[in-house]
């Protein structure tokens, strides 16, 4: 098993009601997999406009495999400036 | 090369000194300073914002400004240095959110290259801002 750390930020705050949660997943696990976990687990997610994944500060690919640590933010549409 | 070397970029909750930020980039080669300021504005999309409210994720925020640092050096190689800041927290109508300085020996260099950063900035660093209205409040561009 490896652990991730997934971040939630804006409008992803407001739809989880936490900063983070600590994920265990099985090796070999995608971003992207963990995206339609999350989606799974708050429907209102499927509101959102294009969410995008970073893993460990790096916008990736749904692809991406998760290894032992890394950060994985969710990343709603940005709209700073 | 380094973004260090050349950039000073930063996601703060204090208020931004335009003054100083200019101080960050002058350099004696360069005759030109171009600065983009950004401030909150008292309406969006025909509603009346009453404040903004900026959040960040801070390290990839600065990684992102980073390396738009690094395309603009490879891109115009003339350019001496280059600084940018945004703020996070709550923001009144008239506050800056973000400001960007860039300075190059001559005016043309600096302006594309301190358009580039903002257009940049805006498009892909991880920052977002709530949009408070008198009757309620939004993500910007968090729907579809």
């Amino acid at each position: 098993m490896v652990k991730v750390t997934v971040k939630f930020f804006a409008v992803g705050r407001d739809i989880t009601g936490s900063d983070e949660l600590m994920l265990e997943l099985p090796e070999g696990t995608t971003a992207g997999e963990v995206l339609i976990q999350v989606k799974q687990r708050y429907p209102a997610f499927e509101k959102v406009a294009a969410l995008l994944v970073a893993v460990n500060l790096d916008y990736a690919d749904t692809a991406t495999v998760l290894y032992d640590g890394d950060e994985l933010a969710v990343i709603p549409p940005v709209s700073g400036g | 090369m380094s973004a260090d070397d050349f950039a000073f970029n930063l996601i703060t909750d204090r208020p931004i000194d335009v003054q100083a930020l200019i101080g960050r980039v002058a350099a004696p080669e360069c005759g030109g300073l171009a600065i983009f300021i950004g401030m909150v504005r008292n309406h969006s999309k025909g509603r009346t914002v009453r404040h903004l409210e900026y959040e960040a994720y801070p390290e990839m925020a600065l990684k992102k400004m980073n390396e738009i640092a690094l395309e603009i050096k490879s891109k115009w190689p003339e350019v001496s240095k280059i600084a940018m800041i945004h703020r996070t927290g709550k923001l009144a109508i008239g506050e800056i959110a973000v400001a960007i300085a860039v300075t190059t020996p001559h005016r043309a260099e600096a302006f594309t290259a301190c358009r580039y950063a903002i257009d940049t900035l805006k498009s892909t660093a991880p920052i977002w801002k709530k949009e408070v209205f008198e009757d309620g409040d939004v993500w910007a561009s968090a729907h579809a």
